[in-house]
């Protein structure tokens, strides 16, 4: 470490401002990873004080206690207290306190204190405390605590500005380390009431506009419509901008590959640039509209408070299978894509209910089997009418989607009775003031997100996009070849040794074939069976009507529920694996959905044989 | 009084936490929060479902419990001075 180097780590409890202040202090200049060993996110920044000191900053996790209940809470505690292996020791502790909330968040600066390193204070939200009429005494509360104290509005351009100044100067002396048992813990309690007594004087307990939105917000009815009404609006915009954005990426790739194609002598290394990488470069690219549009709604809920009130409505409903109301807002943007759906279980602290979450995200029906439903629904189900009222086309799509909700409550009932810690895993979770999202911290988050995704994962799919292209390609056809290339390819010989497997849920060697390369992206079974059964054209029309005379209503079923069920996306295997640092999971997700899908095809398909 | 049994709106006082097992993180980590002797506490909202979870307003803060959660503390009702 350089002379002119601070280290300053930033601690306070959740909903304090903190990561908004992080924000402030270091802007863009931030660098996201994990911490050794952990899927904990560790994020870091730096910037240059005036007097040409660099400021290293560490946002640590938040946490009410040092007491540490789960393993971000832990790391705080760790650093805190410099026994993180492969973290240096910090400098100093910024400890942040939301000013409107002392009562609770000075028993956590207590706590930091004890711990015998240097702190200084920062009363966070100062302006929001004035305008609530909260007078706080801040150098009387300096002299009692024995910390510098600052005061800071992280959400104001040079709110931070008197933070900055004193971590610029000297650095405070450490209070004496104090002995932590029980006794002096509950004793903490005592001197918050004490500091507050001498230091504080507030007229009212709680702000007004809160108590006003919460009547509604949780009311047992319109709490429910109100996040209906919102739901709703997330997957209207998900459809309306997230889905055409990333239908032009995947057309705009296509068109570069034929035009690059031109340019190339045909042969592999042309199918290879076309196919592989375009084609590749293509899904992962094109993901990402739908993930940040989808993002943008998450960052701005929960910058505003309200996710932490969905997950009050529902907590119930999802502790029923098995899992927590944190859940839901994951799960729901699995419908849209699992990969944005499990990257957001990062808000669910508790190791056990979040690993529950991210292996049940893959069973909602997420956009990109919209196309394969569309396509077998058009060629096999007839389009008459159901009760007088509905389409039978219609009541199909939908109970596929019922099939993948009702799928993923079975297995999160399942893994609640299966697994081995069945211990009591606790909610307590503050519903923090509502407040206005700020620009900056949510196009930070998105930022963060959307870099994560291309940085950790275009490797892996456009690697595995090249191999299921490889797979399809070689070795190429003879010279007196009669069928499609793909038929005398790996691929091919793999569908053909597939069928066994797949022949009791009706399956041919043409299905098992395509669902190789549809394991890079679902939607390209379509094209896949296409290109199988010798379709030209892209109608989906045209190869609908081509299918509905190659095989049977039953196989069609089954194939149905198979999409519905089946690890059918290697980006969503990958993605679980960066989210959770494990490969068993991987297995886990892997095997339990290929079991239930090839269980629940295998009646779909032996039923309908038997009923037609 | 357990504070699950409070019904809403009324205004009590927390008289402790109990540990539901040996060495009781949940307890504990709802003594950290400040459910400790003397502080009043009032139900302020509960779930759609069964009224689980419930929402508990304790100083400036609001907290959601699940019904179990609740039971660990133990309240009076407000003794007006």
């Amino acid at each position: 470490m350089s002379a002119s180097t601070l280290r300053i780590a930033l601690v306070g409890n959740p909903n304090c401002g903190k990561t908004a202040l992080f924000n402030q202090l270091t802007g863009g200049r931030q660098k996201v990873a994990n911490y050794a060993g952990v899927t904990v996110e560790r994020k870091e920044g730096r910037f240059t004080a005036p007097s040409g000191r660099v400021l290293q900053i560490l946002d640590l996790p938040g946490t009410y206690s040092l007491e540490a209940n789960s393993p971000d809470e832990q790391i705080t505690r760790d650093v805190c207290a410099g026994q993180f292996p492969g973290e240096a020791v910090p400098d100093l502790i910024v400890c942040v306190a939301d000013a409107t909330n002392l009562r609770l968040h000075l028993r956590f600066v207590l706590e930091v204190k004890r711990l015998g390193r240097p702190v200084v204070l920062a009363l966070n939200m100062m302006d929001t405390a004035r305008h609530r009429g909260i007078v706080i005494d801040v150098p009387e509360l300096q002299r009692r605590l024995g910390l510098p104290v600052v005061e800071t509005v992280a959400v104001k351009r040079g709110g931070a500005r008197a933070l900055i100044e004193r971590v610029d100067g000297e650095v405070p002396l450490a209070a004496p380390v104090q002995a932590d048992d029980a006794a002096s813990r509950s004793d903490l309690h005592g001197q918050v009431r004490e500091l507050l007594a001498a230091t504080v004087t507030m007229p009212r307990t709680t702000a007004a506009l809160d108590d006003a939105l919460d009547r509604w917000a949780l009311h047992p009815v319109f709490g429910l419509a109100i996040l209906a009404v919102v739901m709703f609006l997330v997957f209207q915009a998900v459809y309306a901008a997230g889905k055409p954005m990333s239908d032009l990426i995947g057309g705009a790739f296509g068109w570069m590959g034929e035009h690059v194609a031109v340019l190339m002598p045909a042969g592999p290394l042309q199918s290879l640039v076309v196919n592989g990488l375009f084609g590749g470069l293509g899904t992962v690219i094109g993901f990402l509209p739908v993930i940040l549009v989808l993002f943008l709604f998450i960052l701005t809920l929960e910058e505003s408070g309200y996710l932490p009130r969905a997950a009050f409505l529902l907590d119930r409903l999802m502790l029923s299978v098995g899992l927590t109301g944190r859940s839901f807002i994951p799960l729901l943007s699995s419908f849209a894509c699992a990969i944005p759906g499990i990257m957001g279980t990062r808000s669910i602290q508790d190791p056990r209910d979040r690993l529950a979450t991210i292996l049940i995200a893959p069973l909602m029906t997420c956009s990109a089997r919209l196309p394969v439903y569309a396509l077998l629904i058009g060629a096999f189900i007839p389009m008459h009418k159901v009760f007088g009222i509905f389409n039978l086309q219609g009541v199909v799509l939908f109970a596929l989607y019922l099939a993948g909700i009702l799928g993923a409550m079975a297995v999160g009932w399942v893994m609640k009775h299966i697994r081995r810690d069945k211990s009591e895993h606790a909610l307590l979770m503050e519903l923090p003031s509502y407040r206005m999202p700020k620009l900056r911290d949510v196009a930070i988050g998105l930022y963060e997100r959307g870099a994560i995704f291309m940085k950790r994962l275009t490797g892996v799919i456009l690697g595995l996009t090249v191999l299921m292209w490889f797979l399809s390609t070689f070795p190429g056809p003879p010279a007196d070849a009669t069928g499609p290339a793909i038929n005398y390819s790996f691929a091919g010989y793999l569908g053909r040794g597939l069928q066994y497997i797949f022949a009791p849920i009706g399956f041919n060697w043409q299905i098992s074939l395509a669902l190789i390369p549809a394991f890079a992206a679902r939607e390209t079974a379509v094209a896949a069976l296409a290109t199988v059964y010798l379709v030209g054209g892209d109608a989906a029309g045209g190869l609908g009507h081509a299918l509905a005379g190659q095989f049977s209503l039953a196989s069609a079923l089954s194939l149905l529920v198979w999409f519905a069920y089946a690890p059918q996306c290697m980006s969503t295997l990958a993605i679980i694996r960066r989210e959770t640092n494990s490969w068993r999971n991987v297995v886990i997700s892997f095997g339990y959905m290929f079991a239930l899908a090839y269980t629940a095809s295998f009646i779909v398909y032996q039923v309908t044989r038997m009923l037609t | 009084m357990r504070l699950s049994d409070l019904p809403k709106g009324t205004p009590a006082v927390v008289d402790g936490v109990h540990d539901a097992h040996v060495d009781d993180p949940i307890a504990q980590r709802l003594r950290d929060l400040g459910f400790v002797d003397g502080e009043p506490v009032r139900v302020v909202a509960v779930g759609p479902m069964g009224g689980d979870p419930v929402l508990i307003q304790i100083g400036f803060t609001r907290f959601a419990l699940r019904r179990a959660e609740a039971a660990r503390v133990s309240v009076r009702s407000e003794i007006v001075a």
